[in-house]
């Protein structure tokens, strides 16, 4: 099998897997860092490589409204965006997962006006975690590449749809060898999508009418259902991949874990900088290790459960802020912890923050720096 | 005219004699069963449901108030996908989701000129929620948001979206029935953006009694408030219902929602509609 070798940016890998996966219909809008995206799949198409509708409505609003009823009449849709246009589909976010609308749209991670600023953050997707979409966050272009292929495996199988978050140029603009997949493979890998229910004259299925409250509940508690299965679906989504490609990349990653005290835990780009630490930190005789947390939607609490039981101390660090509580993914690991036999006890950092730089040595410093100290109730700003 | 094949069942929950009921009834009867809704949150979407109900015999999908024209071109381009390039798409919205918090979406599925037809159920208000002003309310008319009159004009939707140069844009109100129906016929044979402004009076927000409702849409035509046309590509238009026969006051006298209007509020207008329709008239000149 010949596995094409090139140099991408993240935002041109995401855009060659959502090509690959031969999404149908395509509305977006261009908004810094995701620009990119848009203008390769157009290019694309433009060169007869790409046989999909491409749609460019006046906002990011009505791009996720066109996604949803373009879902439901039966094809796979893909979508792109960043920041503002994220917080902008807010509200049709929700509706997309009511509608069970398995739409896979990457999401460059990047800070949120006021005032204006272009830098890697994750606070526009943590802040929609509460929406039901899947979010996944990858940390180089080849993963973003695989991700996008293997999220609508995930969001086909329980009728959920999936965000894939890259951080503002860390990942969406730097230039890596990634590996492009033949068509074949991808095409054996996914299938063609072919729900069960969708929007046709002469069927008489119809999706949003008003609902009593039992069946609103049954609904969500439906979604809930769907929800839960996600995480065996990636593992196995992810296992099915590498075994088709050589490169599996987990729900969650443990790096060097073995016996390790104190244990990093982040997300997306900040995971590749964690790994220098951890490595210059078992150099000095220090028992460190990192988790990835690559599925953060749902969560996989009875994996990191798992993979942080033993140890002492587990340092979270967030590239996000929500201010009256802190790091978003610290709120997530406490509650995800609490209550096991000799819980860790969880540091959480705020480090990275609207795009502050944080290079390996200060992960070191903030590694011993916790390992010598009571982990704090409250989030510690660092940088 | 053939045998009519209902596509509105009975049984939905519309106020009796409502004129958006009738008006439905043989929009989509006119469209038949190859045909695809959209239909946001309004006195429509009532009579599409409620689940496990639907009120129509065709597929509907109601968007959030402010997406129609989106989802719509949304369930084009799926459709197209999938070969069914003559399915009909529709969108059936009222004012408030058309002229107001859907204005961003249609704008814009008018420049790309959707494949779509767009039929705005005008009632003027936001009478789904108890008779509020839109931006399509007329002026000094009374509603449960503006209680001394509207300060303000009636948003031209027609004259805007005509400006767009879409394919099709049409006023038509169910008093005039034929001409309704006509239009419906004209823009279902057509592709592109197709828009129809269609007046409906709405019998409780309005303030007139449960039968009048055609006759008050006649009025509204007769009195040239309403006055009906049709333009092609922004630029061909076309006088399709009687002239200016009647004065305003013949209109305004019967409706609840004007009760307060003053002898000058009258006169000016009775100068905004006459200014108005000598605008259509020198549109409408053939040249």
């Amino acid at each position: 099998m010949s596995t094409k070798r090139v140099l991408l940016t993240g935002n041109h890998a995401a855009a060659w897997g959502a090509r690959l996966a031969r999404p149908k219909v395509v509305p977006v809008y261009p908004i810094t860092p995701q620009t990119p995206v848009l203008e390769l799949l157009t290019e694309f198409q433009a060169a007869g490589e790409f046989d999909a509708e491409i749609l460019t409505p006046e906002s990011e609003h009505s791009v996720m409204a066109a996604c949803i009823p373009a879902s439901l009449t039966g094809v796979r849709v893909f979508t792109a965006t960043a920041s503002q246009g994220l917080m902008l589909m807010h509200e049709v976010l929700h509706y997309a997962v009511g509608a069970r609308a398995p739409i896979v749209m990457v999401n460059v991670n990047r800070t949120i006006g006021s005032p204006w600023a272009f830098w890697p953050d994750q606070t526009d997707s943590v802040a929609q975690r509460d929406t039901g979409w899947i979010q996944y966050y990858v940390e180089n272009a080849q993963e973003a590449l695989d991700t996008v292929i293997q999220a609508y495996r995930v969001a086909e199988g329980v009728s959920i749809p999936a965000m894939i978050n890259l951080d503002a140029f860390y990942v969406s603009h730097a230039l890596e060898p990634v590996a492009i997949p033949e068509q074949e493979l991808v095409d054996a890998y996914l299938p063609p999508y072919r729900p069960a229910h969708f929007l046709e004259p002469g069927r008489n299925e119809s999706w949003g009418n008003v609902v009593t409250q039992e069946m609103y509940y049954r609904h969500r508690r439906d979604i809930g259902a769907a929800m839960d299965r996600v995480p065996a679906l990636a593992v196995e989504a992810d296992r099915d991949w590498e075994l088709a490609t050589g490169r599996g990349w987990g729900a969650i990653e443990r790096y060097r874990c073995e016996g390790a005290e104190i244990v990093i835990v982040t997300m997306g780009s900040m995971c590749g900088t964690a790994r220098d630490a951890v490595d210059a930190l078992r150099e000095a005789g220090v028992a460190a290790g990192l988790v990835k947390v690559r599925l953060f939607r749902p969560l996989p609490s009875a994996a990191l459960r798992k993979a942080l039981a033993g140890a002492r101390d587990v340092l979270v660090l967030d590239r996000n802020f929500s201010p009256g509580v802190g790091g978003v993914l610290h709120q997530e690991l406490r509650a995800a912890l609490y209550g096991m036999k000799s819980a860790p006890q969880v540091h959480g950092y705020l480090a990275g923050v609207g795009g502050v730089n944080v290079p390996p040595d200060r992960i070191v410093h903030f590694a011993r720096e916790a390992r010598a100290s009571d982990a704090e109730p409250e989030p510690v700003w660092v940088k | 005219m053939g045998q009519m094949i209902d596509m509105l069942c009975s049984g939905h929950a519309a106020c009796p004699g409502c004129m958006e009921a009738l008006s439905l009834r043989h929009v989509i009867a006119e469209l038949g069963p190859d045909t695809v809704a959209v239909i946001p949150p309004s006195c429509l979407a009532i009579m599409a449901g409620p689940q496990p109900f639907s009120g129509l015999r065709i597929p509907v999908y109601q968007p959030t108030l402010e997406s129609s024209a989106a989802a719509a071109s949304g369930i084009r381009r799926a459709l197209d996908v999938r070969g069914r390039k003559d399915t009909h798409v529709v969108a059936l919205a009222g004012d408030g989701g058309t002229y107001d918090i859907g204005f961003q979406s249609l704008s814009s599925a008018a420049e790309r000129n959707e494949n779509i037809l767009y039929v705005c159920f005008d009632n003027e208000g936001y009478m789904n929620t108890g008779a509020q002003k839109s931006s399509s309310t007329p002026h000094f008319a009374r509603t449960s948001s503006t209680p001394a009159g509207k300060h303000s004009r009636k948003k031209n939707l027609t004259e805007i979206m005509a400006a767009h140069e879409i394919p099709y844009a049409a006023t038509a109100t169910p008093g005039y029935l034929d001409d309704l129906l006509q239009k419906v016929r004209k823009a279902k044979s057509m592709r592109g953006l197709r828009l129809i402004t269609l007046l409906v009076p709405c019998l409780d927000g309005w303030g007139v009694p449960d039968h009048f409702g055609v006759g008050l849409s006649r009025l509204a035509v007769e009195s040239g408030v309403f006055p009906l046309y049709e333009v092609e590509d922004g630029a061909r238009y076309k006088l399709t219902g009687p002239g200016k026969t009647r004065p305003v006051a013949d209109y305004l006298n019967v409706q609840r929602r004007y009760r307060d209007v003053d002898e000058a509020e009258v006169e000016q207008l009775q100068r905004e509609v006459d200014a108005g329709w000598q605008r259509l008239l020198e549109k409408a000149k053939p040249c």
